[in-house]
């Protein structure tokens, strides 16, 4: 699997996402700078975590304009897979290729903790590593987690299978306990219609390795190679 | 209005008219507005550390693995496979009073920029905070302000904070403490000094404009508050941390390149002092042209540029034939990058503005002759011994009012917002063991870290408090199973004319210089602030609890070895060390009788040499399943976190010694430590056989059977009890109306 990892300005979890991925794909991942306007031929292109351009503006909303995101919206449309985790999910949604929004935390204060999340689809290349209601653990590191979309947009990503994971805890419980930013529905992360990008808050490259604490978002990234595998 | 320069103005700027004196001798001639600004900040207690140089020099400073101690921008240690560790704890407390968010931030933007200056990449932040009482209506707007303003820079950085403690106190309600730590990662052959060298090369400028903030913040620093803080607004600095960002990634990727001569941030008194020190360092002059300096706003004199303290900001000295390489990446990065002097060969610091000399200074003289005081020292006197304490409460109640004590509760709503994960390599996380351990990317070595100070035994006898902060943080380290190897100190403390102020100081030093010389722990950075005092409207002042805070660093060649303070099922319990049940200066003493009375404990330093030896052996013989050192609060609190921790209960049996139950209990004893193990006789008799104190405590509760923590009376607290009792403190002080939910 080729990956691609995006650097905009203030991107600062593309190291942890060049380690996850290295580990699941043995080789390393090339990385991207925001002014490129080509991509090279690749099977996945990854939107790592940070605060580009400083969150200034809204989360996203900058990055989202950058050079780079034409070449990246061709390459979805084209069947492409995108990962966006936490900016990276917030730049998706800014860029229009994954519906709704990133607004501040309901609790109005950055939030760094582990939570649990809850599969809402298997089968897809970012799921097939696991089944349908099974749990694991991420660590979660946002201020702007707090997902909202209009009523008919929520109903139709339900109805349509487009809700990839929820805010959960260990036994899979999901309700207003479980939630830690306000989500609509415990939102998590959701997929595009074609089920080939991915966003998502919490951060599953920084729990591959059984030293910080555990291995719980290794499915993400092996599922992937297994899908993506040239 | 272009004021005349004179000795009511200097005094004004913070200089005696004795240091004004000598001005006028150096230059022989009055200054100008820009080169009295100059003195006056080089010469600032901030800058020039006057009351305080003469007993820094009695510190330890140097071991075999120590590379670069103090001296330059931050210590250097070795770690192992060629590797340097480089870090450096700092103080912003002046800045944080008087606007908490920018205050902290900056403070946490500044220490990053002397790390990542020396070429590392920084890996962790950790902080050293002290608060007025929770009862004072300022104290929450202060925490809220610093806690928001450390993560609100370091999580948009990009560094995990990793670890850190915080006080409450009343003798911080008018001048908070926020010491900030960063730990980076160079190569040893590629660590950047800030000797200038190399007369015609360029001085270049990179990163933020310049504009008026912060000018003659050193100064600020450098005196106490008075009524009038609020109005000292202007001098704090704001920070922008998405521009520090691209800086450590411009200079980072610049410093793969072999343009840099030498480099420095300009921290306080900013372009003053980058430039003063660099040349100084190098024994060069230079030659300044402020109309080429990027400025943020219009009109700006040449005094507020050479004063502005505004963030984000460094000065290198470039090979000349590489600086279109070093502009083609800060441009890459949107930097802006200028070419703003000269080397030269004169000695001096001459400063030019629009066609004018505004400056011109023989820099030997300068930082040669820079005050050098002596000041006047009183002893603290010391304390009686307590006599005998009655126990009113009970062991039980004791114990739950102390793990939700402010001292002692969960950190956990603090460590929630700060970003402890980014980079992947966070082994231990806050509060999950008594250091915080960090991989090194790519290899297998982790370090530990720790900031650690009691500041109430420092004030009731400086030298034992001097000496146990040091010995605290070297036992958090060991407790970890790491090699402790140097520390950093970040020594806060009152008026430095008052001579009961500068005994406290020189006690505490000499004490941590005793604990350094035996635990070879020695410090190779550090910070010192002064002036931490308020006066009220009534002219009187309040000074701070004297504060040396210390920032360990300690190395495991093999980070999977660590060990946290979780207790698990199915362990012994064993205490390593003597209890004598010192109830001085105790936590119980305070939480239960109001009283901060008596003497603190001893620190018998060659005891905790042997403890400490001992109980790293036994870790990486890897036969410890969890380790916590015994500290605020003694045993039985030290006790209940470990069960708190791993969720595990546990049965006390503690035979009838004679003593008083809360002195056994309660108690803060030094030089122990609680060791989880599978055999605890085996472990009690290795170390008889080494010399030393063990005892067995009892034994953590089987698999699946979590029966809280029962003492040796019989009586049971159960887990749920403690866990909510140390979890209320911090949400129903900082979010009493609950967390905003939908």
């Amino acid at each position: 699997m080729r990956a691609g990892i995006v650097v905009f300005p203030g991107t600062n979890r593309e190291r942890d996402m060049a380690i996850a991925l290295q580990g699941a794909t043995g080789t390393q991942a090339v990385m991207l700078w925001h002014r490129d306007t080509v991509l090279p031929a690749l099977d996945l292109v990854v939107l790592p975590g940070g605060f580009s351009h400083g969150d200034y503006l809204r989360c996203g909303a900058m990055a989202a304009h950058s050079p780079i995101m034409t070449a990246v919206r061709s390459f979805a449309e084209a069947g492409g897979h995108v990962l966006g985790v936490c900016n990276g999910f917030q730049i998706l949604t800014e860029a229009g290729l994954l519906p709704g929004a990133l607004l501040r935390n309901a609790g109005l204060r950055f939030l760094s903790h582990d939570c649990h999340l809850r599969v809402e689809r298997e089968g897809t290349a970012f799921t097939r590593g696991w089944s349908a209601g099974d749990v694991f653990r991420a660590p979660l590191a946002h201020g702007d987690g707090n997902y909202v979309a209009d009523r008919e947009t929520l109903e139709r990503l339900d109805g349509d299978g487009l809700v990839a994971f929820r805010y959960s805890d260990a036994a899979g419980r999901v309700d207003a306990g479980t939630n830690p930013n306000g989500s609509a529905g415990n939102i998590a992360g959701v997929f595009s219609r074609n089920l080939r990008v991915l966003g998502l808050m919490p951060h599953p490259e920084d729990l591959v390795d059984p030293l910080m604490g555990g291995i719980d978002g290794k499915p993400l990234f092996d599922g992937l190679v297994q899908a993506l595998a040239a | 209005m272009i004021r005349q320069v004179d000795q009511a103005l200097a005094r004004e700027f913070g200089l005696t008219p004795d240091e004004y004196q000598n001005v006028l001798a150096i230059m022989g001639r009055a200054p100008s507005l820009t080169e009295l600004g100059i003195f006056s900040v080089m010469w600032s207690e901030h800058c020039s550390y006057k009351s305080s140089r003469a007993f820094l020099r009695t510190l330890p400073t140097t071991a075999p693995w120590v590379i670069h101690g103090p001296g330059e921008n931050a210590g250097v240690v070795d770690i192992g496979e060629g590797l340097a560790a480089i870090f450096k704890m700092e103080s912003h407390n002046h800045p944080s009073f008087i606007e908490p968010y920018q205050g902290a931030a900056t403070g946490v933007g500044g220490i990053l920029r002397d790390v990542f200056t020396m070429g590392a990449r920084p890996i962790a932040n950790l902080n050293a905070l002290r608060f007025g009482s929770p009862d004072n209506p300022a104290t929450r707007r202060i925490v809220d302000g610093v806690v928001r303003g450390i993560g609100g820079y370091g999580n948009c950085v990009g560094v995990p904070t990793v670890g850190g403690e915080v006080n409450f106190h009343p003798a911080y309600d008018g001048n908070p403490l926020v010491n900030a730590m960063t730990v980076g990662i160079a190569r040893q052959d590629r660590i950047f000094l800030s000797a200038a060298a190399g007369i015609g090369n360029p001085v270049v400028y990179v990163g933020s404009r310049t504009g008026r903030d912060g000018i003659h913040g050193a100064t600020m620093a450098s005196a106490e508050f008075d009524e009038d803080a609020q109005a000292k607004r202007p001098t704090v600095q704001v920070g922008d941390p998405f521009v520090e960002k691209l800086l450590i990634e411009a200079c980072l990727e610049l410093m793969q390149t072999d343009a840099i001569v030498a480099i420095q941030d300009m921290g306080a008194a900013g372009l003053t002092s980058s430039s003063v020190e660099m040349a100084g360092k190098g024994a060069v002059g230079i030659d300044l042209d402020l109309d080429a300096v990027p400025q943020r706003e219009r009109g700006m004199t040449a005094y507020e540029m050479m004063l502005s303290e505004s963030q984000e900001r460094m000065l290198m000295v470039l090979r000349p034939d590489r600086t279109e390489v070093a502009q083609a990446i800060f441009e890459k990065w949107e930097l802006d990058f200028a070419i703003i002097g000269t080397l030269t060969d004169t000695g001096h610091i001459v400063v030019r503005h629009k066609g004018r000399v505004e400056a011109d200074i023989p820099l030997g003289p300068l930082a040669e002759q820079a005050p050098l005081y002596h000041r006047p020292t009183a002893p603290t006197p010391l304390r009686e011994p307590l006599g005998p304490v009655s126990d009113p409460v009970g062991i039980e109640a004791a114990l739950v009012r102390l793990v939700g004590s402010p001292d002692c509760a969960s950190r956990a709503w603090i460590w929630d917002q700060y970003d402890s994960t980014v980079g992947g390599q966070t082994v231990r996380r806050p509060g999950a063991a008594d250091a915080a351990i960090v991989r090194v990317e790519g290899t297998r070595i982790g370090l530990a870290l720790t900031t650690d100070c009691t500041p109430r035994y420092v004030a009731a006898d400086a030298r034992t408090g001097g000496a146990q902060a040091v010995a605290e943080a070297w036992r958090n380290l060991t407790a970890t199973g790491a090699r402790p190897l140097a520390i950093t100190d970040n020594l806060n403390f009152g008026n430095p004319e008052k001579p009961e102020v500068m005994g406290q100081f020189a006690d505490a030093v000499s004490g941590m210089a005793e604990a350094c010389l035996a635990l070879d722990f020695p410090v190779v950075s550090g910070n010192v602030s002064l002036y931490n005092e308020t006066r009220a409207p009534d002219g009187s002042t309040v000074s701070i609890l004297p504060t040396p805070a210390i920032g360990g660093l300690g190395v495991l060649e093999d980070a999977a070895t660590a060990v946290g303070l979780a207790l698990a099922p199915d362990l012994d319990l064993v205490l390593i060390g003597e209890t004598a049940g010192h109830l001085g200066q105790s936590l119980w003493l305070r939480e239960v009788h109001g009283l901060e009375d008596g003497p603190p404990p001893p620190v018998d330093l060659v005891a905790e040499r042997r403890h400490g030896d001992f109980v790293r052996a036994r870790i990486a013989a890897g036969e410890v399943a969890a380790c916590h050192d015994v500290s605020d609060g003694g045993l039985l609190v030290a006790i209940a976190e470990m069960a708190m921790a791993g969720d595990t209960g546990i049965a006390l049996d503690v035979p009838q010694s004679g003593m008083a139950p809360h002195a056994y209990w309660f108690g803060e004893d030094q030089g122990r430590y609680l060791l989880a193990v599978r055999d605890g006789d085996a472990l009690i008799r290795a170390a008889h056989a080494a010399g030393i104190t063990a005892r067995k405590l009892g034994q953590s509760a089987r698999s699946g059977r979590n029966t809280g923590l029962i003492l040796s009376s019989g009586a049971t607290i159960s887990l749920a009890r403690l866990l909510a009792a140390h979890a209320r403190f911090f949400p129903e002080f900082m979010d009493p109306a609950g967390p905003v939910k939908r």
